[in-house]
């Protein structure tokens, strides 16, 4: 298998589309970066006549503070991740199919498993690439601009936030592998990709509140609270919604709760105990999210792998 | 050639049966004998179940009864064994177009765990046996059909494989490249001793080549032996030019009635 991980990398490093997302990844780094800068200068001098403090967690702003007009960091990955990988995936299969070469491939002494499995990897290294290289442009220039150095505790939450990325993109590779399993042609795999995208990132907060409101009357207080927690719980079908939800947290110690919560009762939560939530309550408020990540992310790949392996490949 | 006949058998078909959905029968209680050294022709329409024979020999079909060995293994439950020893040229071959010649040679030749500095040397002796020395760092966009042949014929040869299976292999080559390859072919054969498996409608190429032919016709095996042997049987005069050609004719006849 080591030989086909390291052809298939070799292809996605020599590609035009790994320079387009290279790009892309320099420049929503870039951008964010600036965007991050120009949100932290207001900020983080806190707002006395609200009564908010500067928040101490400055370093991690640099990923997740926008200036009103750009987003951050975080936001871009939870709307670019998609297409990156999409690009790495969406004709994995059945480009070699249309060129013959996957006939001649299984002809080898390999296991059938092992040309999807190459594949996966490989996409799956470019992403841990390109998601280490975006967090490190960030923190590297971010670092050199603010002469903020990160406490111990957020270089941890960086880590976390970096492998919620991988495992959020690896998802859409994973998503658009299996298409190209299943599909004949390249470019209705990458349609259908698009089409789940906009779906998962647009769409749902739509269709979600469409069904609530149809669901719940909102004359009352418990029709409001259910319709909101009818809306939450269906929105995180998305993996789209869980990334955002859990780096919002990881990266943003002062986020309590992610359920629903009335005016009262968040009184309640930040009267009660003041300042921040510590990492490994951050990770409990998020785990059900990376493990919700990870079945979707597992889940595409086994579905494309066992399509793979009982599906009868034959001459173009 | 009688010398053949005592030579142990290299790739056996048993029953061997495969049906499509329920009800098309692409092959049909196949038995089929093969003998080590042999060139052995597989005639037939489109669509008669050569490809499909070839594919279950190779494990990458799974027959829906019957078994099939190549050597001692069985071709579905040991496929990668049965892949180490049989070089397969699929139909339509295709190779990496972004890849020069040499680079897909190398990599195919690192799927079959060949030493990396055995490579090297192997791939040059290989692109000089079949005719394109010249050739193997172009990218393989650039080839002609007839070179991305003897590119596949190369490919197939990097295992070394005691059996080789060409599917198609003079589809839509120019007189002259089919002349060469031919020579190529019948070289893999008197040379190094190796069985081939050839499958093809040219039935005029096939007649120059093949030991033994088998016809195959709905899934059917209808005939098989020597050109000598069927042209008897069927009643066909010895000698002709078009043997083969009328031989199949008379056998498609019959079965049609």
């Amino acid at each position: 298998m080591y030989a086909l991980y390291r052809k298939e990398l070799a292809d996605h490093v020599d590609s035009v589309r790994f320079l387009i997302i290279l790009i892309i990844a320099f420049l929503l780094a870039g951008v964010s970066l600036y965007s991050a800068l120009g949100g932290i200068a207001t900020a983080g001098q806190g707002d006395a006549s609200q009564g908010i403090a500067p928040t101490p967690f400055t370093f991690l702003q640099l990923f997740v503070q926008s200036n009103g007009t750009i987003p951050s960091l975080a936001s871009f990955i939870a709307l670019v991740g998609p297409i990156i990988g999409l690009l790495l995936g969406f004709d994995a299969i059945n480009s070699e199919k249309n060129a013959g070469t996957l006939n001649r491939l299984l002809a080898q002494p390999i296991y059938r498993d092992a040309v999807i499995n190459g594949k996966f990897l490989a996409g799956l290294t470019v992403v841990v690439i390109i998601v280490a290289g975006m967090v490190l442009i960030v923190s590297g220039v971010g670092l050199f601009r603010t002469g903020i150095p990160p406490t111990g505790e957020e270089v941890m939450r960086l880590l976390v936030f970096a492998v919620f990325s991988i495992v959020y993109i690896a998802f859409w590779l994973g998503l658009s592998i299996l298409l190209s399993v299943v599909t004949r042609s390249a470019a209705t795999s990458a349609l259908l990709v698009v089409a789940v995208w906009l779906l998962f990132a647009f769409f749902i907060s739509l269709i979600s509140s469409g069904i609530a409101g149809a669901l719940y009357s909102p004359d009352t207080v418990t029709g409001l609270e259910g319709a909101a927690t009818f809306q939450q719980s269906f929105d995180r079908i998305s993996p789209t919604i869980l990334y955002s939800e859990s780096v919002g947290t990881i990266l943003d110690p002062t986020v309590r709760t992610l359920g629903i919560t009335s005016v009262a009762q968040y009184d309640q939560l930040s009267a009660g105990v003041a300042g921040v939530l510590p990492m490994s309550q951050s990770l409990l408020l998020v785990w059900p999210h990376l493990v919700g990540m990870i079945a979707l992310m597992l889940g595409a790949f086994a579905i494309s792998y066992i399509v793979f392996m009982k599906q009868e490949i034959r001459g173009a | 050639m009688g010398g053949k006949k005592d030579r142990e058998i290299l790739i056996r078909t048993d029953g061997l049966t495969k049906v499509y959905g329920n009800t098309i029968v692409a092959v049909s209680k196949l038995n089929l004998e093969v003998r080590k050294g042999e060139i052995f022709g597989l005639l037939g329409p489109n669509g008669a179940g050569k490809t499909t024979t070839i594919r279950m020999l190779l494990g990458m079909t799974e027959p829906t009864a019957g078994k099939a060995f190549i050597g001692e293994y069985d071709c579905t439950r040991n496929p990668i064994d049965v892949k180490r020893m049989t070089g397969y040229l699929p139909d339509n071959v295709g190779f990496y177009g972004d890849m020069s010649g040499k680079e897909n040679l190398r990599f195919t030749g690192r799927l079959n765990n060949i030493p990396e500095k055995e490579l090297g040397e192997k791939i040059d002796s290989l692109l000089e046996r079949v005719g394109i020395p010249d050739a193997g760092d172009q990218k393989v966009r650039t080839y002609s059909l007839g070179m991305k042949q003897r590119l596949g014929i190369a490919d197939v040869l990097i295992k070394d494989p005691h059996i080789i299976i060409l599917d198609e292999p003079t589809v839509g080559i120019d007189p002259e490249g089919v002349r060469q390859l031919i020579e190529i072919i019948l070289k893999l054969s008197h040379e190094d001793g190796r069985t081939l498996l050839i499958s093809s409608h040219q039935l005029y190429q096939m007649q120059q080549i093949c030991d033994r032919v088998g016809i195959f016709f709905q899934g059917k095996l209808v005939a098989c032996g020597s050109i000598e042997e069927l042209a008897s049987e069927s009643g066909v005069e010895q000698g002709r030019t078009d043997i083969l050609d009328e031989i199949y004719h008379r056998y498609f006849e019959r079965r049609e009635q």
